[in-house]
């Protein structure tokens, strides 16, 4: 099972209480009415949907009901860190360094061809 | 042609478990779900006579009140005795957001040595007494329901779920006892 670390709730729970909710940092223009269509398609729809480290928005919507951010790596769904809404970016660099993850679809399944 | 409508229990009748965990439907109680800033709990923790905790997981209990944390701004209040808590609250004179949640939920009261296996069948915290003590709380999931535990004693758990959840509620539990049991 996989385990979130809720930075409201300071420990960590089962996935299962949490819920994804998209991308994390992305400000709204504050001049929404005046953006060209092309400025509003990239601000509203255009995700860069990245293979390792993403930034995204997590709710723990089944305990504490709290949006907060997480960064998190999309090949081994490993957890590298999570704060507080409203919090900058943390600098990933500076974290504490995780085991090397074997569980990715690279490692159990060969690369697809 | 019946004059009156006749309000029902949820779970009105019902009785379950199994020697190691035993399933009793609480009596009827007044709830409130309540939200309010920091600044608000000094006077919300007066006005209703329980003080609010400010802690993830902890509840505070006065009598038959009990106040749960749910989040950092969010509590339920329970009041066993079915106290208006709507008035406690409006009287505090502080901002604030109550919601009278007292037919929303029912409660199942989960007892004995099995509780824990009972609960722990369809939800997934770790609810030993080193990390779930008594007094301890918290909103999270039993099977495709949502619900709210209390630990009231260490073989004891209030378990608060939606009215139109408790029958699938109840069954899960049943059957989490039976397991318990063996
Ligand atoms: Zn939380």
């Amino acid at each position: 099972m996989l385990l979130i670390y809720c930075p409201y709730c300071e420990e960590e729970r089962s996935e299962l209480e949490f819920r994804n909710a998209g991308d994390a940092h992305i400000a709204r223009p504050t001049n929404i009415a005046d953006i060209s269509d092309e400025e509003f398609e990239a601000y509203f729809f255009l995700r860069d949907n990245p293979k390792g480290v993403i930034f995204e928005r997590w709710r723990h919507i089944h305990g504490c009901s709290r949006f907060f951010n997480a960064a998190r790596d999309t090949v081994s769904d490993r957890f590298l860190t999570t704060y507080k809404a409203g919090e900058p970016k943390p600098d990933l660099d500076a974290q504490p360094k995780t085991a090397a993850t074997v569980e990715t679809y690279e490692a159990l399944e060969g690369a697809a061809q | 042609m019946a004059d009156q409508a006749i309000r029902k229990a949820p779970l009105a009748g019902l009785r379950g478990g199994s020697h190691a965990a035993i399933l009793t439907p609480a009596a009827p109680a007044s709830r409130i779900s309540l939200r309010a800033g920091k600044d608000a709990v000094p006077a919300l923790s007066a006005a209703l006579g329980v003080t609010l905790p400010l802690r993830p997981k902890t509840s505070a209990s006065s009598g038959k009140r009990h106040a749960l944390w749910l989040g950092p701004d969010e509590w339920l209040v329970i009041d066993e005795d079915g106290a208006d808590l709507m008035a406690a609250a409006a009287s505090s004179g502080a901002l604030h957001s109550a919601v009278d949640v007292s037919h929303r939920n029912t409660a199942i009261i989960v007892s004995g040595p099995g509780a824990e296996v009972a609960i722990n069948s369809g939800c997934p915290q770790d609810l030993s007494l080193g990390l779930f003590p008594v007094g301890a709380c918290s909103r999270t999931v039993f099977g495709k329901a949502e619900i709210v535990l209390l630990r009231t004693a260490e073989d004891t758990f209030r378990l608060e779920c939606w009215r139109s959840f408790s029958p699938f509620v109840f069954g899960l539990l049943s059957e989490g006892a039976e397991d318990a049991a063996h």
